[in-house]
């Protein structure tokens, strides 16, 4: 079962069209064959233009489509060989963020990423990818692990934040925040990163600290939600897409403003209508990006990486 | 001289003219009427239950620092980048912030002294839009790391702070790393990083250069979180426990060295400068 966006309706009552006339017709009408094929060249083009023009409020509907791949789809069709590994050693194994060794085209790396899970059981166990602590403690114990074994480091953010509860705070979310960023920018290996979903505000560049940032042509990345954004500055929650609009969410923007350096395009009408060709497409992406920056000194990564984000916004 | 004469004599004219003696204020804790004059010369903290009120970018160096302090030039950045509106234009909300401020933006910094112990030390305002973290608040804070690490003096910064400037979008966040990489370079360097968290730090600032001090000190009641509170509580609908994101309950969970009260800032990060500061015996 496809499930259609609020703003797909179109698509979706072209596709209901079709479905009516192949049920009613099988396959034996060449009249309806006709008809159909014709219905669906239509829906092919609507959602061609649709993809082509979406708002940044509705990039934030397809960064957050619940089909959408996840860390998990990622790793199965864009990576060999996840080794998972668990636990911040201090406190507890956080599952909304996930990391282990892999093999990207080969090459081994360190692949951390935040998972949102995909089914009420799972996104419970995940936290809807909203990390604690121990999270951020777990991220920075495998980059400490990857860095003193040489191993290139690939992140996958997708967090609408970090989690905002008591426990969260009284263990140090901010703290484990500020750590894992200044992990990002000590390590002496690569460090690639990936938005694939939605990039939220500090959770998000807790991971993001990176040499090269890539993201997912329909991904968004902020520094905060646009309900709070507009919940703060224009009173209500329900002006959301005004504030995705002024915030300017979207890729194009971010690579404009030197935020993110390459976008990775998704399978037509979203990376949730062909997860498999999605992530075969933000790995070989990774892949390259890693394939520039393997071999250059730990000193030189660095101070790159560290002039990278003097640079940004001057 | 005492210190506190001190502090009295360097309150400016127009500090002294705005704060005439038959005026009142009300402690916002203990709703206790304070002479304003006596409130002033006390640090701006209320005499009778030792509530920390906000303060100034000016009355905290003048309260830190030894007379003499110079304040270094605002670096210069890109302004309203997004041309961002809400309901108002985000240059609006800034021409009417800076006509209450002394300042440009909400991160001063000045060079002086703490009792004779060389300092470069950072101030955010909270009274400037809310403290919040964008390009200037940045760049200011680098350029007061750069200014240590040029000098070879201890960094000190006193953060107050809503969180981001949304109005800068993104680049607000990307102020995260920025200044991360800041703090790690006058690691490299040995130079003492020390904060002061102060009411209220929050959000992307705490996530940022306000946890990552070698010595972590607030002063007493402040709030500090990375959550907004009403943003918990919204997410698991519990009442949200007593002293909760407070200086006191963040020392008792282990998150900062120590609460300080505002009168013994001076003498404490002076003790502590004398076992940090580069070139000292
Ligand atoms: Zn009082």
């Amino acid at each position: 079962m496809q499930s259609f966006l609020e703003f797909e309706k179109p698509v979706a009552q072209l596709q209901a069209r079709i479905e009516e006339l192949r049920a009613a017709g099988g396959a034996c009408s060449a009249d309806i064959e006709d008809e159909v094929s014709q219905l669906e060249a239509k829906s092919h083009e609507l959602l061609v233009r649709t993809y082509a023009n979406l708002t940044p409020w509705q990039k934030t509907q397809v960064a957050r489509h619940p089909r959408r791949p996840h860390f998990a789809d990622l790793v199965a069709h864009g990576f060999e060989d996840f080794v998972p590994l668990a636990g911040d050693r201090a406190f507890a194994d956080d599952q909304a963020i996930l990391g282990g060794f892999a093999r990207l085209q080969g090459r081994r790396i360190m692949l951390i990423g935040h998972e949102k899970g995909h089914d009420t059981q799972s996104r419970v166990r995940h936290n809807f990818g909203m990390a604690k602590p121990e999270g951020y403690r777990k991220a920075i114990r495998l980059m400490d692990l990857a860095g003193r074994f040489g191993l290139p480091v690939v992140t996958l953010v997708d967090t609408s934040g970090a989690f905002p509860g008591v426990e969260a705070e009284e263990r140090g979310q901010a703290e484990a925040i500020a750590r894992c960023t200044e992990a990002c920018l000590a390590l002496p290996v690569p460090l690639v990163a990936a938005v694939v979903g939605e990039g939220g505000s500090g959770g998000a560049v807790a991971l993001a600290s990176a040499d090269r940032v890539l993201m997912f042509e329909h991904a968004v990345y902020s520094v905060i939600s646009p309900e709070g954004c507009a919940s703060i500055l224009w009173r209500t929650a329900e002006k959301a897409p005004d504030a995705a609009e002024a915030m300017k969410v979207g890729a194009k923007d971010l690579l404009q403003a030197g935020v993110i350096d390459r976008i990775v395009d998704e399978p037509l009408g979203g990376a949730h209508r062909d997860p498999v060709a999605a992530a075969v497409s933000m790995a070989s992406a990774i892949a390259e990006e890693l394939g520039a920056l393997v071999g250059l000194a730990p000193s030189t990564l660095r101070r790159n990486r560290e002039d990278r984000f003097l640079r940004i916004g001057g | 001289m005492s210190w506190l004469d001190r502090v009295r004599n360097t309150l400016p004219f127009l500090a002294r003219r705005e704060v005439p003696e038959n005026l009142w204020i009300k402690c916002p804790r203990c709703d206790e009427m304070v002479f304003t004059r006596e409130y002033a010369e006390n640090l701006s903290v209320c005499p009778r239950c030792d509530h920390h009120g906000r303060i100034g970018a000016d009355e905290r160096l003048r309260q830190v620092l030894d007379e003499g302090f110079a304040l270094l030039p605002t670096p210069a950045v890109r302004e309203d980048p997004l041309k961002f509106r809400d309901q108002k234009r985000y240059t609006e909300r800034l021409k009417q912030a800076r006509a209450k401020s002394a300042h440009a933006d909400a991160f001063v910094v000045a060079v002086g002294a703490i009792e004779g112990r060389p300092a470069t030390v950072g101030v955010q305002d909270f009274g400037f839009m809310g403290g919040s973290m964008g390009l200037a608040v940045g760049a200011a804070f680098c350029a007061g790391a750069d200014d240590a690490l040029r000098n070879r003096r201890p960094y000190i910064v006193f953060t107050a702070a809503g969180g981001a400037r949304m109005q800068e979008g993104i680049l607000s966040l990307m102020q995260m790393p920025k200044t991360t990489v800041m703090v790690r370079r006058l690691r490299e360097a040995g130079l003492p990083y020390i904060v002061v968290l102060t009411d209220p730090t929050t959000g992307g600032v705490t996530a940022s250069y306000a946890m990552l001090g070698d010595v972590q000190i607030a002063e007493p009641g402040a709030l500090i979180g990375f959550a907004g509170q009403r943003v918990i509580q919204e997410t698991i609908r519990e009442k949200l426990p007593e002293n909760f994101q407070r200086a006191e309950y963040l020392l008792e969970h282990g998150m900062i060295d120590m609460v300080v009260k505002r009168s013994e800032l001076r003498p404490t990060l002076a003790r502590i400068l004398d076992y940090l500061a580069p070139h000292t015996g």
